[in-house]
């Protein structure tokens, strides 16, 4: 399990410095004049001129990538065009609330969505199996930008039950909790049909095994066998399908956050982007793009430590 | 005493091209105490037989008719809470692959210890009933098994893991389909004699499916001789190789058994096709590749007594 545990890591740290790299070269690779984009149109040719000894860009390409390289591992960003604050401390200060909600998203998805799917494999051909086939798709296929602008005009506005905007009251958790649920409902309703789907598919695989009839031919109890034989290897393939869906989740986050005007790192990139702040920009997507691998990562060391046979194998 | 009854037994399965009849009017009996065996090709039913006992056919599978009585109670019919109160310690069973038979996910000890969740011990106490039962299979080191994955194990030691499970439960009935088929010869050997064993021990009774005439010959009292899932001919093991009534059977023993080597373990072919079990023939079945046919075997033949116990299927019985 360590070595495992191990080779994962360095996987890990190997894609984010490819992502930093690619980065990079995007960056790079922008037509126009970073300093003078930073400067506005008034600025005089000296100013230009600090900037870019300021900012390094006098330098070899090499050696500025490897500047980029060094100082993003260690937690520097570089600075905000204008403010000039720090660009880690302001992507971190907004991290909390879309990890939050990518929390709350999976919360919905899975505590909806593993039912759904186990209850739909054990029922199969029924019409709970049919209906519950009939919602996966429908909200599969609705934006969820849509059910963010929906949830918000029928909890918030008409019924008035949930909060409508922003991220609660600071050091309340029972306000941040309240504010939270719709959000995450957007940003999560989507993946309750996706693990549902997959859930009563690999459900139905692991109960037509050689070892579910041999678990069925010692008189175990139904429930043991759907739940403790059968469920702890239909949830793997889903938890998989999870730590590669906290990407559309992230992208989902963006849109959720605009519409319910939450903080959160998706609203700071789009914020970001409005007004030109391209530091901000790279150092908010270098964050999301590490938060996707360090999720990817905790979901392959579930897998290892529910599967033994992974763990033996690597 | 006999402990499982089977008569008339029918099943159909429903597929894409029509109702498939894989058993008809199959019956036979296990008494108290003998191990029997059920030889015939791959696909002759052998293991719906058993699916069919144990009440775990396929969704598409059902028992058309018949009767399945064990211990003097009627199996068809019964409940699924009733039908899961006899599964294990009325009847347990040991299945083909030992390579899927295990859940993949759970150590052995906590399979093991599920298995005997009727018992109300304490974990500790259901874990020594694990223990000495896989001393009694004569597994190394019997306390490392615990706490180790099925994959950790050769197909020969989970083959052994999975007898282990089934002698726990002490059964009545103690059913193996085809344990041996997918290990090396020397593993065969030692896993009868593992078998025979165990059941002298336990003192239950055995139904021992196999397609290997010499594994049967050596280890059953009694021997069910079956073909494109009717039972063309049963016996004392001793009079049916000695004297085999159907045409069937004479052809299977045509290879003589004990010179069957590892390499011609399965059952000698015979020209011809299975019949095609969606458009069962009314007549006798083997008809089609029988060298001794004539018009009479165009009508379903009888059940021919030859001896005391010893019945065959066929219009000539005895006479070929
Ligand atoms: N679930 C099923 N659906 C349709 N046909 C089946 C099913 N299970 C078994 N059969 C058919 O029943 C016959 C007997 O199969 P089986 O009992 O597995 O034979 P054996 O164990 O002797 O090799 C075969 O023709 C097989 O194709
Ligand atoms: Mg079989």
């Amino acid at each position: 399990m360590l070595n495992y545990a191990v080779k994962r890591l360095l996987l890990a740290v190997a894609i984010v410095s490819v992502a930093m790299l690619l980065l990079f070269t995007m960056i790079y690779l922008i037509p126009g004049d970073p300093a003078a984009v930073a400067l506005g149109p008034r600025a005089t040719e000296a100013m230009r001129e600090a900037l870019i000894v300021k900012m390094g860009l006098d330098q070899p390409v090499w050696v500025q990538f490897w500047n980029f390289f060094t100082r993003a591992w260690m937690g520097d960003l570089g600075r905000e065009v204008l403010s000039e604050r720090p660009v880690a401390q302001v992507v971190m200060e907004n991290l909390p609330f879309t990890m939050a909600l990518i929390a709350g998203g999976m919360t919905w998805s899975v505590a909806l969505g593993i039912p759904l799917g186990c209850w739909a494999a054990v029922k199969r051909g029924s019409w709970a199996d049919r209906l519950v086939g009939v919602l996966s798709v429908a909200v599969i296929a609705v934006p969820s930008f849509v059910i963010a602008i929906y949830a918000l005009l029928i909890f918030a506005v008409a019924l008035r039950w949930l909060p409508a905007i922003g991220a609660g009251e600071p050091g309340n958790p029972g306000d941040q909790i309240t504010h939270l649920i719709l959000p995450s409902l957007a940003v999560g309703l989507g993946w309750v049909g996706y693990i549902a789907r997959m859930v009563r598919a690999s459900m139905l695989e692991v109960l037509e095994a050689q070892h579910i009839r041999t678990a069925r031919a010692f008189g175990l109890p139904d429930a043991m066998i759907t739940y403790r034989y059968a469920l702890t290897i239909a949830i793997l393939p889903t938890i998989t399908l999870l730590g590669v869906g906290i990407g559309q989740m992230l992208s989902s986050a963006v849109f959720a956050e605009i519409v319910f005007a939450r903080p959160g790192v998706g609203k700071l990139v789009y914020d970001a982007i409005l007004t030109r702040n391209y530091p901000l920009v790279s150092g908010a997507v270098l964050v999301t793009t590490v938060l996707f691998v360090l999720l990817n990562l905790a979901a392959d060391l579930l897998i290892g430590a529910l599967d033994p046979r992974v763990r033996s194998k690597l | 005493m006999t402990v499982l009854a089977v008569s008339d037994l029918n099943v159909h399965f429903t597929t894409g091209a029509g109702e498939l009849h894989a058993l008809r009017d199959v019956s036979f009996d296990v008494s108290e105490n003998r191990v029997v065996g059920v030889v015939g090709e791959s696909g002759c039913g052998k293991s719906t037989l058993i699916n069919a006992i144990l009440n775990l056919l396929a969704d598409n599978g059902r028992i058309s008719s018949g009767s399945i009585e064990f211990s003097g109670q009627e199996l068809t019919g019964l409940s699924r809470r009733q039908m899961r109160e006899l599964r294990g310690p009325g009847i347990a069973t040991v299945f083909q692959d030992p390579m899927g038979a295990l859940n993949p996910v759970l150590p052995i000890g906590r399979q093991m210890r599920n298995i005997q969740y009727r018992s109300g011990q304490a974990k500790s106490e259901k874990d020594m009933r694990s223990l000495e039962a896989l001393k009694r299979v004569r597994l190394p080191d019997p306390e490392a098994v615990l706490a180790r994955y099925p994959h950790e194990f050769s197909g020969g030691m989970k083959q052994r893991i999975a007898i282990a499970m089934a002698v726990m439960m002490e059964p009545d009935l103690l059913i193996a389909d085809e344990p041996t088929t997918a290990l090396d010869a020397t593993l065969e050997v030692a896993m009868i004699e593992l078998l025979k064993d165990l059941q002298r021990q336990i003192g239950c009774s055995v139904l021992f499916i196999s397609h290997h005439l010499g594994v049967v010959a050596e280890l059953c009292d009694d021997v069910v001789v079956m073909y494109a899932g009717e039972v063309v001919e049963r016996g004392s093991t001793r009079e049916v190789f000695k004297n085999p009534g159907h045409p069937y059977s004479l052809k299977l023993l045509e290879c003589d058994p004990a010179r069957q080597t590892a390499r011609r373990r399965d059952l000698p072919t015979i020209p011809g096709e299975l019949p095609d079990l969606n458009h069962r023939p009314t007549g006798c079945i083997f008809a089609p590749r029988c060298p001794h046919r004539g018009k009479e075997c165009a009508d379903a033949p009888p059940d021919r007594q030859l001896d005391e116990s010893h019945i065959v299927r066929c219009i000539r019985a005895g006479a070929v």
